[in-house]
């Protein structure tokens, strides 16, 4: 019984100090961007922060990277990821191994190889127009992104008889855009929301790409923004942790919502 | 020509050959069962017929039209698998729905096919379900109603009864013969269960290693087996060895008695080793009128199976079972009891080798 109450005494030792690893800076943070206004709290530095139209600017552009990015990752890795279980579920590790690689490799080595292969010397000059340096930029987020959205797509798929739901669909009529769009897609609908809210929470605060390619994103606006004040930087966090908190919450609201999942709470 | 014509089907995998030379010609209307133990090719067959599998060589003709070279989606054929593999995502209404919806039929005829669908298997009240919600027995219902839905030329079954319980089983395998007789269409069936392939077909193939062994009615696959391995397959049976003493007449002996089958033995000589076989039902514990065969052994066990008792009775080097019906007013045998087993020589089935 002691040894029982004992065990349960150092669990909540260590999930205290736990928490007040993670919470305390960030309390910290929340406090001191309250301190603005001399002598009170108030949300002055988050005022003065969402008024800026600098910062609408990077986070819209940011916002509509990060959409991008999305649409451009479910259809890379849909399709891929569905055609490996289906097709070459030997080659799954080596797929698996790739999606892997934008972890191991860091994004410096990925945009340094870019501007070389695409400046305006190049074959494709792509830096040459803003337009061409979004398109790498949508890229670059893409392979970033790699590894959580080809995971998340992969598990979706895993609880899926994808040879049986196929054939069965092929057996009525579909060919095989059909059996994606049709079957494919709304049964990985919710590892592909999952995977696109992490993606959004890389894109919305990526700063490599976006200084290296000399974008106006709101990572940079962030670095730009925490160089020169001292109240707003640290609004400017507690909004970016929210942004990925949100992202975070509205996964888990979703898996939740999904009808034809209740067939895993059931069983 | 038949409706579906299969002719000297071979399929190799990685340099081993799982189907062998295999030919069939199946009528309209038929209900055709492919039957044998696992890994027998009776699978790789229907998915080749399916599309699913390329043959190695050999033809597949349905309705006169050459269909190998055709994918799943263009050969009009409705499949049902054991693993339901309903669409999750789709209401029962919106499986059904979705072969015509591909075709592109218009609205009104793909609601009144669904309704009429969801009547053929009587689930009128749960169109709107998902299939979650529903029973394994249920699920395998729709997916035979969104199968048939598409109107298609040729209904291959791929053991679609296995997943399902005892009970369930038998009464959706009347189910599914009534909707087959009702709709005429030409149905391939894959089962490794005797009793479903017995029960529900016009005709059997029974598989073993990659090839037919035998094609028949259900009552020529029982009753004239003619092989060994279709003869221990399909129900129970006693496989005992003779030697020929007169082929012409039909004389051999059996653990030393003298026995006349009562036919000529074909091509075997005098002095050959024969393989007969007899079903439990066909022999009898004593004397019996009619059985002038009788051997002389002792009871090994006894099983109590209800209605009927089985017993197994050793005969010199040789094991019998049989089948006796339970009399209540009579105790059965016990084991280590002399008994005689007398049967009718002319009920031996001459097995091939």
């Amino acid at each position: 019984m002691s040894m029982f109450r004992s065990s349960r005494f150092w669990s909540w030792i260590v999930l205290s100090l736990g928490i007040l690893y993670f919470a305390l800076p960030l309390i910290g943070t929340f406090e001191f961007s309250l301190r603005m206004k001399r002598g009170e709290y108030s949300f002055e530095a988050y005022r003065v922060i969402l008024s800026d139209p600098r910062f609408q600017a990077t986070f819209m552009y940011s916002v509509l990277m990060a959409l991008l990015t999305i649409v451009m990752g479910v259809l890379l890795v849909v399709p891929t990821a569905y055609w490996v279980r289906l097709k070459l579920p030997r080659w799954r590790p080596v797929i698996e191994f790739i999606t892997l690689l934008p972890l191991i490799i860091p994004a410096i080595v990925i945009v340094f190889g870019y501007i070389r292969m695409y400046n305006t010397s190049s074959i494709v000059p792509l830096t040459g127009t803003a337009f061409g340096t979004d398109i790498l930029m949508v890229a670059g987020y893409t392979v970033l992104a790699l590894p959580y959205m080809y995971r998340a797509v992969d598990t979706g798929l895993r609880t899926l008889d994808i040879t049986t739901l196929t054939e069965a669909a092929e057996s009525l009529g579909a060919g095989k855009i059909t059996i994606l769009a049709k079957i494919i897609l709304p049964n990985v609908l919710v590892a592909i929301l999952s995977g696109a809210f992490l993606t959004f929470a890389i894109v919305i605060g990526e700063f490599v790409f976006a200084a290296l390619l000399n974008r106006p994103a709101f990572g940079p606006f962030m670095q730009l923004i925490g160089a020169n004040r001292a109240y707003e930087p640290a609004a400017l966090a507690v909004i970016a942790f929210s942004i990925t908190w949100l992202c975070m919450g509205l996964m888990q609201l979703v898996t939740r919502l999904q009808k034809h999942t209740q067939v895993k709470q059931f069983r | 020509m038949a409706f579906l014509e299969i002719s000297n089907l071979q399929k190799d995998y990685a340099g081993n050959r799982v189907v062998e030379n295999f030919n069939l010609a199946v009528e309209q209307g038929e209900f055709v069962s492919f039957l044998g133990p696992s890994g027998c090719g009776k699978t790789t067959v229907l998915r080749m017929v399916a599309g699913f599998e390329t043959p190695s060589s050999g033809m597949i003709c349905i309705d006169g039209k050459d269909v190998v070279d055709l994918k799943p989606n263009q050969r009009n054929i409705g499949m049902v698998f054991q693993a339901y593999a309903l669409f999750p995502n789709m209401t029962v209404a919106q499986n059904l729905a979705f072969g015509l919806k591909v075709a592109g039929k218009p609205k009104a005829e793909i609601d009144a096919t669904v309704k009429e669908m969801l009547a053929l298997i009587k689930l009128e009240e749960l169109g709107q379900r998902y299939p979650f919600q529903l029973s394994g027995g249920q699920q395998q219902r729709v997916a035979l109603a969104r199968a048939l839905a598409v109107k298609p030329k040729l209904l291959l079954l791929d053991e679609p009864l296995s997943a399902l319980d005892a009970k369930i089983r038998v009464s959706l395998r009347e189910e599914i013969r009534a909707i087959q007789r009702k709709l005429q269409i030409t149905t391939i069936f894959v089962t490794h269960d005797q009793e479903e392939a017995l029960s529900m077909s016009d005709r059997i193939v029974v598989m073993h290693k990659g090839k037919a062994d035998q094609l028949g009615t259900p009552f020529e696959i029982y009753n004239q087996p003619k092989t060994r391995f279709v003869a221990s397959f399909v129900g129970t049976i006693n496989v005992l060895e003779g030697q020929v003493l007169d082929a012409q007449t039909g004389r051999f002996s059996l653990n030393g008695a003298e026995l006349n089958l009562g036919r000529s033995l074909g091509n075997f000589k005098a002095g050959d080793s024969i393989a007969l076989a007899l079903r439990p039902e066909a022999a009898s514990l004593g004397s019996t009128l009619g059985k002038s065969a009788q051997l002389t052994g002792m009871v090994q066990d006894v099983n109590f199976l209800g209605s009927v008792i089985r017993v197994r009775v050793k005969i010199g080097e040789s094991s019998l079972s049989l089948d006796a019906f339970n009399q209540p007013s009579v105790a059965p045998p016990k084991a280590g009891d002399t008994v005689i087993v007398s049967f009718a020589p002319e009920e031996l089935l001459l097995l091939a080798n």
